[in-house]
């Protein structure tokens, strides 16, 4: 693949590095069939190693189908001892940038100083790069050990043939290799040349985690020191020479078209270049790059684009022009529709996932039942760098610089739609200012590589916030109906849900793909197999309104219905909430796959019941669980696995005379396996709590005549400073291998909430955001 | 029209542009200052924030034609280094995420400190009220003031 203008366009990436240029000509030069960790000297003295993030799970079967391996990331060792790390996972502030490097310059033996961490291009090279599910450190832990170890063993041969000394009498600690008898030693840049020329070893030894000098300590994020001086480049910052910035009119209903449009007054206006229409391409789905199936939602957004010389030009003229829509059926959709719809589906028999005995049978005759509807609206997903993307199509070939979860997707996307081959797009992934699900989309990379061809010009397309809040893919309206039955003892007898909503996957796949609600069923599990008789059913909510994937996604819409009415239960057995579910929880153990997963979901094995109450006895100690609190307080509490993750939360609220609803502390007891950076974690379960409590509190998108009612912060609240509770955070000592962290935080706060507010007023609140009417004290 | 003169981070500029144009897009398109970040257009997220002759303002609502003749300073020019006391305690405290909304966040702060170099939660929170961060970095950025005041008057 050859790069369109290497060196002349300033996209913030290091891009003319000289390393940097070695590593592409290696990538893209003819690699034989790959090892697991391979090695290779192509790229002149360096000790370069490629590493498959996938291999010690799917290496035979890889092997059996005559497959060579993607390698995710390199390490590469100049003679200068300068090491460097290839990230081909996207950096949006989980801190992915900073964690994986770790891993690796621990196991390598690396002074943490020399290493360098440079973010990889799309290329199907890398395997899969799509920065989403809690992921990265999860799925690269083996790899990156086991690829960091190669190069240190390989270091530590090369300086035992220099010195003919015996391996074993050689240590390898800060980026240099030790004799320990005569205390000799040899930098890592001079012992890479050699080292690159031996074979590689196997079964290569991974340090005993007590010897970890870097994994579980504290490091500061590699883009700290750019971020607070103004020089971190995100998406929106990329420069192309003689680039123009665009904006585009999007019709205001999903699937609807223009019909026409009159750009004349638009071109008149200052710095205005061109105006050109946008046609509703139908795009690959984003995970498969594959034709999406019949009824689905994939397209570009049909619209007129405006071309000027700044953005604020662009944005003016976008408002002088005259278009005339073909709305197409979306136009009839409305929110209160929706819950029409999914009320009634939710009375009807539904598709049925997972049945346990007779759950009809057993609530008819429970001495006690309870039913309760829950409801959750669309939500998008409002990343602080609203979407965007940098483009330039000429002579057949198109060059990207998008801050984007799948750069992949969209090199596929925009090669399609441009009708030229993926060997003639180069994607370059910039620092995301947040994503949330919405990087995960591939629309606007598309939107601008096409616009690029059009106005026959470098764009930097630019979505205002109202174009962002009005034409996401939302996190889908959600509707579940609940019956359970308890005996006359209060023990929790029958237990059923019925989901209906509109399945993200649909948006992609269209609704008759086999799987449909998978996105929505991933996550609801009991997380016990101690319900006699259970019963989960999923009904699909037809609409037009495209659904995506926001942080968190299943686990977290169904949690908050979930735990919430556990909680009912527990109060109608007249339990303690903390005892119900320990009781349904039952003794600890590896309790069984859950049956509704089908194959390639994000899904736990098995759920490890010692792990989740464990994190359930410390959010309950550290938050003060079962103490007094005054008049219209409370708290509650709510735990579950997910991403690999067991989180606990404990909330503490305090509702207002006038129904307001405060949230005072929340306190968390995580249990993410081996964790690599502590304060890391800390901060994504901070944040993953603040993300969880706009969604409680504050997130709603509506829906009438087909168009989103909400366009920016002013009607799409989320949280702010002053909302925000104390947070606490108790992380538990594991040796297990890592979990994912970006999301589990999120999860258990919305129920924990709704729980508290339960405690404090008795009043049960079954639909986000919480609603404060009804909750004000009555005299 | 004539064209708009002011000093930005100590230079003088002069920009083309019509008088309503947002001093956020003339720092970004005119100026390449990229540093200063769009985040919602309409003075809800303070990502644009920067000073306007020491006053923490919001650029994405700020004419440029109101700006001329003055003092303006963006997160490139709040120090020379990264060694603003607030820029160390960014990274003390381990502040940023994805990082994005954190320039105005630093400009806000830096007026505020400028202002009242001891503030308390509630001055911290008064003075971010009209700010957003979507990672939810807000108790971090609280302690990172602190930090930065305690730097301040040793």
């Amino acid at each position: 693949m050859k790069k369109i203008s290497s060196g002349k366009v300033y996209s913030g990436l290091e891009s003319d590095h000289p390393t940097r240029k070695s590593h592409n000509a290696w990538i893209r030069g003819t690699v034989g069939r790959r090892q697991f960790i391979q090695r290779t000297a192509a790229a002149g003295a360096s000790l370069v190693i490629a590493v498959n993030f996938s291999a010690h799970t799917v290496s035979a079967a890889a092997a059996a189908a005559g497959k060579d391996f993607d390698p995710n990331a390199w390490l590469e060792i100049d003679p200068q001892g300068k090491i460097a790390l290839w990230v081909s996972r996207s950096e949006m502030g989980q801190g992915v940038r900073t964690s994986m490097a770790m891993i690796l310059a621990d196991e390598l033996g690396a002074k943490w100083d020399d290493v360098r961490i440079e973010q990889a291009d799309a290329d199907s090279k890398y395997g899969d790069m799509v920065t989403g599910g809690s992921s990265s450190v999860r799925n690269s832990w083996d790899p990156l050990r086991k690829a960091g170890a190669t190069g240190r063993e390989l270091l530590i041969t090369a300086a035992a043939k220099e010195w003919k000394v015996p391996r074993t009498e050689c240590v390898a600690h800060a980026s240099s290799v030790t004799h320990t008898p005569t205390k000799r030693t040899l930098a890592y840049g001079a012992l890479a040349p050699k080292a690159a020329k031996l074979p590689l070893p196997k079964d290569v030894p991974l340090k005993d985690p007590k010897d970890y000098e870097i994994i579980g300590h504290p490091e500061a994020r590699v883009d700290g020191p750019h971020i607070v001086q103004g020089k971190a480049k995100y998406g929106i910052d990329s420069r192309i020479p003689g680039m123009l910035h665009v904006v585009v009119a999007r019709c205001p209903v999903f699937g609807g078209k223009v019909k026409k449009f009159d750009a004349g007054k638009a071109k008149s206006m200052p710095g205005v270049k061109s105006v050109v229409e946008v046609p509703a391409i139908e795009m690959c789905t984003p995970f498969g790059f594959e034709k999406p199936k019949p009824g689905h939602l994939n397209y570009l957004r049909s619209g007129v684009a405006v071309a000027a010389e700044t953005t604020w030009q662009a944005i003016q003229a976008r408002k002088a022009l005259e278009i005339e829509w073909d709305e197409g059926p979306t136009a009839q959709e409305s929110t209160a529709a929706h819950w029409a719809t999914a009320a009634d589906l939710a009375t009807k028999p539904g598709t049925e996932k997972t049945k346990v005995g007779d759950p009809e049978a057993a609530f008819a005759s429970a001495a006690t039942k309870l039913e309760a509807v829950y409801q959750q609206p669309f939500i998008a997903h409002a990343p602080m760098e609203p979407v965007n993307c940098a483009a330039y199509y000429h002579d057949g070939k198109c060059e990207i610089w998008v801050a984007t979860q799948n750069a992949q997707g969209v090199l596929a996307g925009a090669a399609q739609a441009l009708g030229i081959p993926t060997s003639a797009v180069t994607v370059h992934v910039t620092l995301l200012g947040g994503a949330f699900g919405r990087r995960l989309c591939i629309d606007y990379g598309v939107e601008a590589a096409v616009i690029s061809k059009s106005v026959n010009a470098p764009v930097q397309v630019q979505w205002t916030r109202e174009d962002d809040i009005r034409h996401d893919y939302y996190r889908p309206i959600n509707h579940q109906r609940f019956r359970g039955g308890l005996d006359s003892k209060g023990q929790l007898t029958a237990f059923m849900q019925h989901i209906v909503a509109p399945s993200a996957d649909a948006t992609f796949e269209g609704p008759d793909t086999p799987d449909l609600g998978c996105t929505e069923l991933a996550g609801p599990q009991m997380q016990n197999g101690t319900v006699p008789n259970y019963l989960l059913e999923y009904s699909f909510l037809p609409t037009g309104i495209p659904r995506g994937y926001v942080r968190a996604v299943d686990p977290n819409i169904n949690q908050f219905p979930l735990q919430s009415f556990i909680d009912e239960l527990a109060h109608a057995a007249g339990a303690d909430p903390l005892e119900f579910r320990r009781a349904v929880i039952g003794p600890g153990r590896k309790a069984p796959p859950k049956k509704e997963v089908k194959e390639g979901e994000e899904a736990e094995e098995f759920i490890d019941t010692e792990r989740l109450l464990r994190v359930y006895a410390l959010a309950a100690e550290k938050g003060d669980w079962g103490k007094p609190l005054g008049p219209r307080r409370g708290r509650g509490i709510a735990a579950q696995l997910s991403f690999g993750s067991y989180v606990a939360e404990v909330a503490e609220v305090t509702v207002g005379k006038d129904g307001s609803i405060k949230v005072d502390r929340v306190v968390a007891a995580v249990d993410c396996g081996k964790i690599v950076n502590p304060d890391m974690v800390k901060a994504q379960v901070e944040g993953g709590i603040c993300f969880g409590l706009s969604i409680a509190l504050f997130n709603e998108i509506t829906v009438d005549k087909g168009r989103i009612q909400q366009s920016n912060f002013n009607n799409f609240p989320v949280m702010r400073i002053t909302d925000m509770p104390q947070v606490e955070i108790h992380l538990l000592e594991s040796n297990q291998d890592p979990g994912g962290i970006g999301e589990p935080g999120v999860v258990s706060v919305a129920p924990a909430v709704g729980n508290a507010i339960f405690a404090a007023t008795g009043k049960r609140l079954r639909r986000l955001p919480f609603q404060t009417a009804g909750l004000a004290e009555t005299s | 029209m004539p064209p708009f003169e002011f000093e930005v981070n100590g230079k003088s500029q002069s920009v083309d542009v019509t008088p309503e144009t947002p001093l956020l897009w003339v720092l970004r398109d005119s100026l390449n200052l990229t540093g200063t970040k769009f985040g919602c257009g309409i003075s809800q997220c303070g990502a644009c924030t920067v000073h306007i002759d020491g006053a923490a303002t919001r650029s994405c609502v700020t004419r440029v034609a109101t700006v001329a003749g003055k003092k303006i300073t963006t997160i490139e020019g709040l120090s020379p280094d990264g060694s603003h006391p607030l820029q160390k305690a960014w990274l003390e405290e381990q502040v940023a995420q994805c990082g994005y909304c954190q320039a105005g966040m630093l400009m806000t702060c830096s007026a505020l400190l400028a202002e009242n170099p001891h503030p308390n939660d509630n001055d911290i929170d008064d003075a971010l009220a009209g700010h957003i961060c979507r990672c939810g970095t807000y108790l971090r950025i609280r302690r990172a003031v602190h930090r930065a005041a305690e730097a301040g008057a040793a």
